[in-house]
């Protein structure tokens, strides 16, 4: 056998002796950015099917959570930067090749938008909200009259919210891990299972919860579909995939993965969600927290593993 | 025209005199490094062989870190050479990420930074302060464009490789084998 020894004099800090330059900040971001592509996806789709009054939760109440999800996941982005001061300088420009680009923009859209879909219903929420000023209350009527309008622009950027959260790490092939475009349908799955995970905790419907449970297993067998052609894929690639892939199957990340994002992420909720549509007692908090969690440690493993995983030379 | 640079792996010796040339010349902050030495051993005693290599930004044709960088702070001026404008980056970490070379660093005041090819001092036609320096005169600079520079005249002559082809980069640092 050859073996082979490779010493770099190269110590930066951050770099070496492998990449961590993104720490915690992205993939919480990536978790609520997904959380919000969900909740609006699901309030735009019902409020243009109708469904507004059979599915309140989705279409009312939920979408009040994705606001906050962006303010957050936004705030965490910030803190992500290290030359802060100069965060503008997103906006001064349109870079089509840049994910990030694409990804500031979208948010720079759907943020407002997010913010102005819940202050529509506001007032139904909370009756005895006053908005004080006269004006506000004009922009209040001509928001519930345009809310299809808002409705359609809210469904096209949520979809592309949920899938850029995935192609911002695929666009980087210097990270074999994330060098996949599997990573863009498959985190805008899993963003959309954790927002009809809160829906359905949040409903208290029992045909509402039934339906986003019923969604919420086709989206949990699509995930993991698309998991498992992401291994056929990495395993029939090149040698730094082959070894991305063996971070999953041996290495390192093996219980992490498997224990917390496929057994309880993935198969215990669908197991208890499929034991509760067919009449057990389940409290619907249990199998939307284990989604939610396993969402969670997807974004973060993957974000730890593929800074780890790099070209051989 | 296009810069590169060609590196001898059966001369350089690995003393380093590049990095700490590199160092003072673009005052790199303490602890960090622009260019590197890297060895590599290779195969089962006795049968060993040693590879020195110095390393540093490839300035790539086709840039990873050009491409993902949302704000244009990374650039490619003429020449072909690989630049960021402190002013304009937001320290997103998106161009570290995208470098299979892992040839940029965070710099303690926020922005991002690496080898400029000593971009300032290519402009006044000297060599990069690395080349310079160099004590066994191992490293070729020059217009790969131009047959008679430095860098086209022993590209012509010897046989060569380049790191990670299969990223898709086209790299344009050289080693000579």
């Amino acid at each position: 056998m050859k073996e082979e020894l490779i010493v770099s004099g190269r110590m930066n800090p951050g770099i070496d002796p492998y990449l961590h330059i993104w720490h915690w900040q992205i993939p919480l971001y990536l978790f609520l950015g997904g959380v919000a592509a969900g909740l609006l996806f699901f309030t735009s789709l019902y409020y243009i099917l109708g469904k507004e009054k059979e599915l309140p939760t989705a279409v009312k109440w939920a979408n009040f959570l994705a606001p906050v999800a962006l303010v957050v996941g936004l705030f965490a982005l910030f803190l992500d930067l290290k030359h802060k001061l100069f965060f503008w300088q997103l906006y001064t420009t349109i870079r089509l090749s840049s994910p990030m680009s694409w990804g500031a923009w979208t948010l720079m859209l759907i943020t407002p938008l997010a913010f102005v879909w819940s202050a529509s219903y506001l007032r139904e929420l909370v009756p005895s909200w006053d908005w004080k000023l006269k004006i506000l209350y004009d922009f209040e009527k001509l928001i519930i009259r345009y809310r299809k309008v808002i409705a359609w622009m809210l469904l096209l950027l949520s979809i592309i919210l949920g899938i850029y959260t995935g192609i911002l790490l695929s666009a980087f092939n210097a990270r074999p891990l994330w060098n996949t475009s599997l990573l863009g349908p498959l985190f805008l799955t899993s963003g959309l299972s954790t927002g009809a995970a809160i829906i359905m905790w949040m409903s208290k419907d029992h045909a509402e919860r039934a339906l986003f449970s019923k969604i919420d297993l086709i989206l949990i067998a699509t995930e993991l579909f698309f998991i498992i052609h992401l291994f056929m894929g990495f395993l029939a690639s090149t040698q730094v995939q082959i070894n991305a892939a063996e971070l999953f199957l041996g290495g390192e990340f093996t219980v992490s993965f498997w224990v917390f994002v496929i057994l309880l992420g993935l198969v215990l909720p669908a197991i208890l969600e499929i034991l509760e549509l067919r009449g057990y007692k389940v409290p619907v908090a249990i199998p939307a927290i284990l989604i939610l969690f396993g969402g969670l440690m997807f974004r973060f493993i993957m974000v730890e593993a593929g800074q780890i995983t790099r070209y051989l030379y | 025209m296009r810069y590169a640079m060609a590196i001898d792996t059966k001369k350089c010796v690995g003393c380093g005199d590049c990095v700490v040339a590199c160092q003072t010349e673009n005052n790199v902050p303490i602890g960090y490094c622009r260019d590197w030495v890297v060895e590599n051993v290779a195969g089962t005693y006795p049968q060993i062989e040693l590879e020195i290599r110095s390393e540093r930004c490839n300035h790539c044709e086709n840039a990873p870190c050009v491409r993902c960088c949302p704000t244009g702070a990374s650039y490619i001026v003429e020449g072909g050479v690989v630049l960021v404008e402190p002013n304009k980056c937001i320290g997103c970490g998106a161009c570290i990420e995208s470098c299979p070379y892992d040839a940029r660093y965070s710099h303690p005041d926020g922005y991002v930074d690496k080898c400029t090819f000593c971009f300032h001092r290519v402009q006044k036609g000297q060599d990069p302060a690395c080349v310079s320096v160099c004590p066994t005169n191992c490293m070729y600079f020059g217009d790969l464009d131009n047959p008679n520079s430095d860098v086209s005249k022993v590209l012509a002559t010897r046989k060569f490789k380049v790191l990670a082809p299969e990223a898709g980069t086209n790299p344009k640092i050289y080693y000579l084998i």
